[in-house]
């Protein structure tokens, strides 16, 4: 069966169409790439609290802590994003928790982030020599002064690549809350294409996400190459 | 606390819907089956055909690499099974799945399989070429049997991450496992069943994470 190029212009790339739905996607994508700032800003703070605390060294304090945040990353790192979103969005109103799309897609995914920053930070500060620590105990540094002068910034540097990786991994992943209507680009294109009856607005939203998402991956390669170690 | 366990770790009401989660965690089993197998065939024969460097195919790779990379794979999936139809293409969701994650996840694992290659010392290719292997004999008999030893790490964590990308498959409402736990919670009014899908999707995917830590401390036991 032949597919008509006419067919194709009409219902993919319809500029019409695209024109007048340009506005509600236009809403869509900032909702994602507000949605996606948050998710990092907040996935990065929480994951780097949480290797401070596995690194630090407080007899039994970080035994009990080190355990807790160990089962809350092997557990984050191994669910699927929808089906926590599901959880959150479906399953806590059950005892009273009511959260909007945006709440729950903020706090799932940032928590998901947390769990694989703090692994990556994890594993940076761990790399950072034992000569470094020990000078800085050597010069009279308490912990926290050791860790933000001295361990912290060396860290983030060998942590950059791999975090950045992650980070848009997981921001791709934001689309999928488009299934609990977040409003983002995706559920406003599908929108858009039903109230059109025509597929073109979903072409455009798909060639956007490429687009930012191209863009993004050009800037990680940018930062890998940039802040490449010399093992 | 009561409340919490009644509405989440209600047992009762995961005896009740058992059935329907297994029937769901079958047709995710499928659909990732499928998916693993598709996408690492195709990311292989991408990678071998990376690395034969001839400019066009070069090109051609790279443009899908980067495509389907920067497109996510529920972007896709909506593609395919709500736009194509008008196009004269109706294909069922069970497929537009399989097909959505599978490409995406081969463009990932061409990059994992080339980075392996790239890996290989090139005395290896060059002693091949040397004794008369073709590129593909090369590629198959050399190249690729140490190649992806190397890349087992990367290669078992992308692939939990295919396994957990397979969920979207609940957006377009195919019977998986998230999608049957879903209709659980709506006829039995509580969110037990979704715990339940979580908990079978966990006993899959950990097991694997381990995996990964276990190739990892044989990679660097094999380095020392």
């Amino acid at each position: 069966m032949l597919i008509g190029l006419d067919a194709i212009g009409k219902f993919f790339f319809n500029a019409r169409v695209i024109s007048e739905a340009l506005p509600y996607l236009w809403s869509g994508l900032l909702v994602t790439i507000r949605v996606g700032l948050l998710v990092t800003v907040l996935g990065f703070a929480v994951g780097l609290l949480l290797a401070l605390v596995r690194c630090s060294h407080i007899r039994y304090v970080t035994r009990i802590l080190g355990v807790l945040i160990r089962i809350y990353v092997d557990f984050l790192r191994s669910s699927p994003y929808l089906v926590l979103l599901v959880l959150v969005y479906f399953g806590l109103p059950f005892v009273g928790i009511n959260l909007t799309t945006v709440v729950t897609t903020v706090v799932v995914f940032s928590a998901c982030l947390s769990a694989f920053a703090e692994e990556i930070f994890r594993a940076a500060i761990e790399s950072i020599e034992k000569g470094q620590t020990e000078a800085s105990r050597a010069l009279g540094l308490s912990f926290l002064q050791m860790m933000r002068y001295v361990i912290v910034p060396q860290a983030v540097r060998v942590a950059i690549p791999t975090l950045a990786n992650r980070t848009v991994a997981i921001t791709k992943a934001i689309s999928m809350a488009s299934a609990i209507a977040l409003p983002d680009l995706l559920k406003e294109a599908r929108q858009a294409a039903g109230n059109f009856a025509n597929p073109s607005p979903l072409i455009a939203a798909a060639a956007m996400y490429i687009m930012v998402f191209f863009l993004l991956g050009m800037l990680v390669s940018y930062l890998e190459k940039k802040w490449k170690t010399n093992t | 606390m009561d409340e919490v366990i009644s509405n989440f770790f209600n047992v009762k009401v995961i005896i009740a819907s058992r059935h329907s989660l297994l029937l769901g965690l079958g047709t995710t089993l499928r659909i990732v089956g499928l998916a693993l197998s598709l996408a690492m065939g195709f990311g292989l024969v991408l990678s071998v055909i990376r690395g034969a460097n001839c400019r066009i195919t070069n090109v051609l790779v790279f443009l899908y690499i980067h495509i389907f990379r920067s497109c996510p794979s529920i972007v896709l999936l909506m593609v395919l099974y709500y736009a194509l139809p008008f196009v004269g293409l109706k294909i069922s969701a069970f497929a537009a799945c399989v097909l959505a994650i599978s490409t995406n996840g081969a463009a990932y694992y061409c990059e994992i399989f080339r980075a392996g290659i790239e890996a290989i010392d090139k005395g290896q290719i060059g002693a091949a070429r040397a004794l008369g292997l073709s590129y593909l004999q090369t590629m198959r008999l050399v190249v690729l049997p140490q190649a992806l030893r190397v890349v087992l790490p990367p290669l078992t964590t992308n692939s939990m991450e295919l396994i957990k990308g397979s969920a979207i498959a609940a957006a377009v409402a195919i019977p998986d496992l998230l999608r049957k736990a879903m209709q659980a919670q709506g006829t039995y009014l509580n969110a037990s069943p979704i715990v339940g899908a979580l908990v079978l999707y966990l006993l899959i995917l950990i097991p694997l994470a381990q995996l990964v830590s276990h190739f990892e401390k044989k990679m660097r036991q094999e380095m020392q």
